[in-house]
């Protein structure tokens, strides 16, 4: 396959900004936990249109705030969606997050419910959101080329099967398509513990490697902090555990096989910020899984690799994960998760670069329209990533 | 068949990729990395993703792994033991 990827196309649909996505979603996004009934009451009202409830969003404060922003203006501004109604207790941080929304082009209105309560609430947002779904209904793929895919990579549930089998898949993937100019992520600052230098090795340059130092010392401080005994059996997870991962860096040393053995990292990502080119970037984030793929989504991706070994289950409402495991008995036991199944890697009846072509057809498959086992059995974590408490 | 995968010959354990390895029972190793073959006896029940060692280990001795320090020994392990949280502990935190 590799031989083709110079000329590989998917089929998205082209956003006003340019930016080229691979679902056509019509979002109700609630700014705070109070807006989430008048949300899910519209998507209710307007089938085909889809909610995004969240429990945060009141009394946040300076980064933790800024970072709320920022993770629910990149969701609407994500290319998968097509258009977006923001509903918020209070009008001015309703508009912020539209405001933020329209640069995209996008068709974006928001609403406040101070002083109109949910009834009519609903009724305003709902006759919008009719409007945006019948118009989003008339939008088109087009051929678009593999430089305009942005594919992000996270692992959970993993187990020893993950560092032999399904990362180091991800990992031939990415190395295949980054000489593309592919925009590519990963992440997951504490699980790099162990294995920070390699990833240090990897930077393009000293400026990234510092900046990537700076991400993984301040993630270090913040464990230092608050830690207790074995993480609390947190890192590794219980699940690690039962699948045979022993400590940290043993974990950190399969997590990055994702990276493959030749792309460099170009680039270094606060949480949910946007890649300013191709390349593939690290941002720093949790290794909660649905934490780090929120962040990816808001940060602009449009496909997720998530290699699993016990078999994590995630999904996204807006970005469709694409999941692969190499764990013989986990595909046999939850075979409705698994997307791409590479366990013949560790029977050595498939070459690495056998399993890298597999998951790259099924992200075209999944990009030109296929929905993932994620999105047919309706996972839609959208979970929000908090720094500290509120004010 | 392939019963557990090395990832490179230098690696103090190896990892058992098959369900229901007993101890005593033959099993067949696969170096992945050097792309060569290795017999071993299991001494331990494994179960499946769990690691054996496949040389002898000390307490206080570090575990190699991908060719990389992953932690270090904190009780004996024995050539085709089972070797996890109970005789390994992390170097960080």
């Amino acid at each position: 396959m590799s031989q083709e990827l110079s000329k590989a196309t998917f089929l998205g649909y082209r956003r006003e900004n340019g930016r080229v996505g691979v679902r056509n979603h019509v979002i109700i996004l609630p700014v705070d936990d109070l807006s989430n009934a008048a949300c899910e009451a519209v998507a209710s009202a307007i089938p085909g249109t889809m909610a995004l409830p969240h429990p945060y969003g009141r009394l946040q404060f300076g980064a933790d705030l800024d970072l709320h922003f920022r993770t629910l203006i990149g969701t609407g501004a994500n290319p998968n969606v097509a258009a977006v109604v923001v509903i918020g207790i209070e009008n001015q941080w309703a508009q912020k997050v539209a405001d933020g929304i329209a640069a995209t082009g996008k068709p974006v209105s928001a609403f406040g419910i101070e002083q109109h309560g949910d009834h009519e609430t609903i009724m305003n947002a709902s006759r919008v959101a009719k409007e945006y779904l019948q118009w989003a209904s008339e939008l088109r793929r087009e051929e678009a080329p593999l430089n305009e895919l942005w594919v992000s990579t996270k692992c959970g549930e993993s187990d020893t099967t993950s560092g032999c089998g399904a990362n180091p898949t991800v990992g031939n993937a990415f190395d295949k398509m980054y000489p593309y100019g592919t925009t590519l992520l990963f992440g997951e600052t504490s699980e790099i513990t162990g294995g920070e230098h390699l990833v240090a090795a990897r930077c393009r340059n000293d400026e990234v490697r510092e900046r990537f130092m700076f991400m993984f010392d301040r993630y270090q401080e913040l464990i230092e902090r608050h830690k207790t005994s074995d993480l609390s059996d947190s890192q590794p997870t219980k699940g690690n555990i039962e699948g045979g991962l022993t400590t940290i860096e043993e974990k950190a040393l399969g997590n990055i096989q994702k990276i493959g053995k030749e792309c460099l990292v170009d680039g270094v990502l606060d949480k949910a910020e946007e890649p300013s080119g191709p390349g593939l970037w690290f941002m720093d984030s949790s290794s909660a899984a649905a934490e780090m793929v929120t962040l990816a989504a808001a940060a602009g991706y449009v496909v997720h690799f998530f290699p699993t070994g016990q078999g994590n289950i995630i999904g996204n409402p807006i970005l469709p994960v694409i999941k692969l495991c190499a764990n013989p008995r986990t595909v046999r036991t939850m075979s409705e998760h698994i997307d791409v199944d590479v366990s013949a890697l560790l029977r050595r009846e498939m070459t690495p670069d056998e399993a890298g072509d597999a998951l790259l057809d099924c992200m075209f498959r999944t990009a030109n329209g296929r929905l993932t086992c994620a999105e047919a059995l309706g996972h839609r974590e959208f979970v929000l990533t908090r720094l500290y408490e509120s004010a | 068949m392939i019963d557990f995968v090395v990832h490179d010959e230098g690696d103090s354990v190896g990892v058992v990729v098959v369900e229901g390895v007993k101890a005593g029972d033959e099993v067949t190793g696969w170096i992945m990395d050097q792309d060569k073959d290795i017999r071993f006896t299991a001494a331990s029940d494994i179960p499946i993703g769990h690691k054996l060692a496949i040389r002898p280990l000390k307490a206080g001795d570090t575990v190699i792994k991908y060719g990389i320090d992953i932690g270090k020994v904190v009780a004996d392990i024995g050539p085709g033991e089972h070797a996890h949280v109970h005789n390994i502990k992390t170097k960080r935190w």
